[in-house]
């Protein structure tokens, strides 16, 4: 996946940072609650009767109730509230941007107190904690009903868990050769450590009634026109997979890549030493993705990471804790400039950047004309996810109506072709969060067994 | 060149810890004829059972000291394993429960470190604590033992709830008030100083056991001794704690948790016509300087502490003296006397309160940060007086529906800021009515 970069020399070769320190650097980056700190936290949670934490939550967790079990040393209880509303608890606890969700609206944040209970963390604890004699969940009787899902990502998996629950057999079809889309490829490597996203999926599957067959892109082999026809239902928790080009000259010279493409083989890497940095690098863009290639590029032994943004830092996707990481990390962050120009050097590799100073001209993205170069010896773009080529465009699929790019639902995540529902960051509601993707996958399964309901009894 | 001398700085150490003027304040006490510096004296219990203990407490500035219960020879054995704790959410202490009993060392190490305890501290109050069986004979053979160590009196333990009742002491008396009396007869025949009977809660009516204490000539009462209590079961092993071995037996509850009972039980006596002027010495969960003053204003002439000191040390004492001290300055109280039985005039019986005296929630809507605790504690379990609105921008809003309040405090009490709700006096412009005097009584007395 890294090919672009295999001219420029492995962490171990950069030795910035010995062994030890580099496996340090990729080791959780909030380390969990001691069992004593839950308790001590916990005791901060008010118990707030209909909570703004819970309105704030995607996922609709009750969160005041297992904060209130964490306190009561039932962690398997708070483990199981947290569960029956998100099969992904665990993985959300870590990657959820709470600043801006369930923390943001604690009633600890006004004057007197000026801090928000630790509700992710907590949320850490009891999944990370709990021991359940078999699966918490238990399936009702069978359906006879058999549904295809699409994509073994957050969405998908969410859905096929709760279509499980419900009495249905599932079949996964996942393009990658290993489940959990982005928790497994696509997330730092710092917020799921040790193996989290695999032991993940181990656990969901518990449940029985779930089968994955891995290597099955849409597009390829797979084509939504059968899938229709062999299931009862579709659900397509695609993802986007496929990222955005700048446009621009030079885009396929050895030196730049996709930042979720260098990820993905960060995530998967052994070897930490062995992974090609840029001493000297760029990230253009301003989300989640972009912050978590900068942080980890420094965290490899990068000296010099710059992130350029076309807009101003109030603008940035990445929330404000995302922005205090990469600073802390040492990434510079240049805003309003636009890519311009790759420069290469004499054997067509990238050698730097020009960029064009941009100004916002009563909300539309202007350039004066002024411009600058930052040498670099990799550029890593992270301006957005689109689908990928192929996967929509079989006669069947080319049907579905689209929200721009993404695929329209109506609030019941079906989309525009009878008995086919659509979740997770391929559809339009979207803010491309994993807790967002749960909760759709979660309600779809709800949708699609009504429907299913719905046509048993009028049949 | 000229150096300039060199000016020794004084600290307050030990030599200070017994001044009885702190920030300006006299913080002295004569309780039924025993002086001490301060109020705060070691109640009878582990803290005061050995000069060790004792010696120490006394440097760290305690105005006096209950020496632990001496008995008859041959000592107490004591068990192995004896406190256990009723925890609050964060494992702080709310209550602390013991099975010791009194002192396991010989009568006559106790009466020699009581003789040299008090020659070398003089200005401190000691008092002996003493529980024989209920005959003249014991009491008569151990009380002039007690009268030749010097010590300023003696305080019957007639509470003790564990251990020594089966054994017809402790409890077993102060629940029988005929034994009281005889008992406490009996000390004053052949004790020449002051008496102190301590009184056990574990009764119905705590004035009963007081005015049998006066009966029978005592010079004060404390009170109370522990509550009988089982702190928590270990679940699995099904047994309760303090275990010892497998087993457990029920101990003796104190510490903060106690405070209101002990608070009501002081306040009877103090309120009591048959014991207007009789000093009480107060004990029960006194934790801080405000918990003292609390009790001093219902009627303790001194306050007794243990628990409190057992789980912080006895450092506890300075900031007790320190905080009582700057709070009697700026109220202007002089002195323990000043403000002893303050509240009593006012605490009553039900009967005699205003009927027609209303009160009504007020919420400050700039403090309130919208947790809705107060808005479901009246919603399912009091008088649906308080409404649940949401603002344009989705904020919650909480207000009281006045007609519908009954000033019960609940929404207050739930509110996690302090503050926030308010309980504010209303004008009905109806006068005082005793309940003795309304019409609606059935049992009315004509006003």
């Amino acid at each position: 996946m890294t090919h672009s970069l295999d001219h420029l020399p492995s962490a171990k070769e950069v030795g910035t940072y010995d062994p030890a320190t580099l496996a340090h650097n990729f080791s959780d980056l909030h380390p969990p609650l001691t069992p004593r700190q839950a308790i001590i936290e916990s005791q901060r949670c008010l118990y707030c009767y209909d909570a703004p934490c819970v309105e704030a939550c995607p996922s609709d967790i009750d969160i005041p109730s297992f904060i209130r079990q964490i306190s009561d040393s039932n962690i398997n209880g708070a483990a199981q509230t947290i569960l029956e509303a998100n099969i992904l608890g665990g993985s959300c606890a870590r990657v959820c941007p709470t600043e801006i969700l369930c923390e943001r609206s604690c009633v600890r944040n006004h004057d007197t107190e000026c801090q928000p209970v630790l509700i992710g963390l907590l949320q850490r604890h009891a999944t990370d904690h709990m021991q359940f004699d078999g699966h918490p969940f238990k399936r009702a009787a069978s359906t006879g009903r058999h549904i295809a899902v699409v994509g073994a990502g957050p969405a998908g998996l969410s859905c096929a868990h709760r279509l499980a629950m419900l009495g249905h057999q599932v079949t996964i079809f996942e393009a990658e050769q290993k489940p959990g889309g982005l928790n497994e490829y696509g997330i730092a490597r710092y917020k799921m450590t040790d193996d989290f996203a695999r032991k993940e999926v181990e656990f969901l599957l518990e449940i029985g009634g779930i089968d994955i067959q891995y290597g099955q892109r849409l597009g390829d082999h797979l084509t939504l026109d059968t899938l229709r026809q062999q299931y009862d239902s579709v659900f397509l928790g695609l993802g986007l997979g496929a990222s955005r080009a700048l446009g621009l000259t030079g885009e396929d010279a050895p030196g730049l890549m996709p930042a979720v493409d260098y990820i993905k083989t960060l995530r998967q890497s052994d070897d930490l030493g062995s992974l090609a940095v840029a001493k000297r690098c760029i990230v253009i863009g301003a989300g989640n993705t972009a912050i978590d290639m900068a942080t980890q590029m420094a965290r490899l032994g990068a000296t010099e990471v710059t992130l350029v943004y076309r807009r101003g830092i109030e603008s940035m996707s990445a929330t404000g804790h995302e922005q205090e990481i990469a600073k802390a990390n040492g990434v510079r962050m240049i805003t309003w400039a636009q890519p311009d120009e790759i420069l290469l050097d004499n054997q067509g590799r990238v050698a730097s950047m020009r960029f064009a100073k941009t100004a916002d001209q009563a909300g539309r993205l202007t350039t004066s004309g002024e411009t600058f170069e930052i040498t670099a010896d990799a550029i890593f773009t992270a301006i957005g996810q689109s689908f990928e080529g192929e996967s929509l465009r079989d006669t069947t699929a080319a049907e579905l109506a689209r929200d721009g790019e993404r695929i329209h639902v109506d609030e019941m995540f079906q989309t525009s072709l009878p008995n086919v529902y659509a979740g997770g960051d391929c559809v339009k509601p979207g803010q491309d969060l994993t807790v967002q993707a749960v909760q759709h996958g979660k309600l779809a399964a709800h949708a699609i067994h009504q429907a299913l309901a719905a046509k048993q009894e009028a049949a | 060149m000229n150096t300039t001398p060199f000016t020794p700085l004084s600290f307050p150490g030990k030599k200070n810890s017994g001044d009885s003027v702190v920030n300006g304040v006299d913080l002295s006490v004569n309780f039924a004829g025993i002086k001490a510096p301060n109020p705060f004296w070691l109640a009878s219990a582990p803290p005061t059972d050995k000069a060790y203990n004792v010696v120490r407490a006394y440097e760290a500035g305690w105005g006096g000291v209950v020496w632990k219960t001496l008995g008859e020879e041959p000592p107490a054995v004591n068990v192995s394993s004896r406190y256990s704790a009723h925890y609050g959410k964060n494992r702080e202490v709310i209550g602390f429960n013991n099975i010791e009993l009194i002192t396991d060392r010989s009568l006559a190490i106790n009466l020699q470190e009581i003789t040299q305890v008090k020659k070398d501290w003089p200005d401190r109050a000691l008092i002996v604590s003493i529980m024989v069986p209920c005959n003249e004979e014991a009491w008569a053979y151990i009380l002039p033992l007690v009268e030749a160590t010097g010590a300023d009196g003696i305080e019957l333990n007639l509470g003790c709830p564990h251990g020594m009742p089966e054994r017809g002491m402790g409890a077993a008396v102060g629940q029988n008030p005929d034994l009281i009396e005889k008992v406490t007869y009996w000390c004053k025949k052949h004790y020449s100083k002051p008496v102190i009977v301590k009184l056990t809660p574990n009764i119905t009516d705590i004035r009963v056991g007081a005015q049998a204490a006066l009966r029978g000539g005592a010079d004060a009462v404390s009170l109370i001794n522990t509550i009988n209590s089982i702190t928590s079961i270990d679940l699995d092993n099904m047994v309760a704690k303090p275990t010892v071995g497998h087993q457990s037996t029920h101990g003796g509850y104190c510490g903060s948790a106690v405070k209101p009972i002990a608070m009501n039980m002081v306040a009877e006596i103090a309120r009591d016509p048959a014991t207007p002027t009789l000093p009480i010495s107060g004990i029960g969960g006194i934790s801080t300087w405000r918990d003292a003053a609390e009790f001093i204003a219902l009627g303790s002439g001194s306050v007794q502490v243990c628990t409190a000191a057992m789980l912080n040390g006895f450092r506890i004492v300075e900031e007790m003296k320190d905080g009582l001290s700057r709070w009697m300055a700026e109220k202007d109280y002089n002195s323990i006397e000043a403000f002893s039985r303050k509240a009593i005039p006012q605490t009553t019986d039900w009967k005699h309160l205003d009927i027609n005296f209303k009160t009504i929630a007020k919420i400050d809507q700039d403090l309130c940060i919208e947790c809705g605790r107060c808005y479901i504690a009246c919603e399912d379990t009091s008088h649906q007086s308080i409404a649940k609105l949401t603002e344009q921008d989705g904020a919650r809003r909480y207000e009281v529906i006045e007609e519908e309040c009954v000033g019960c405090n609940l929404c207050q009490i739930t509110c996690p800021v302090e503050n926030c709700i308010t309980m504010v006096p209303q004008e009905t412009g109806q006068p005082f009515l005793a309940w003795d005097n309304d019409p609606r009584n059935p049992f009315r007395v004509a006003s």
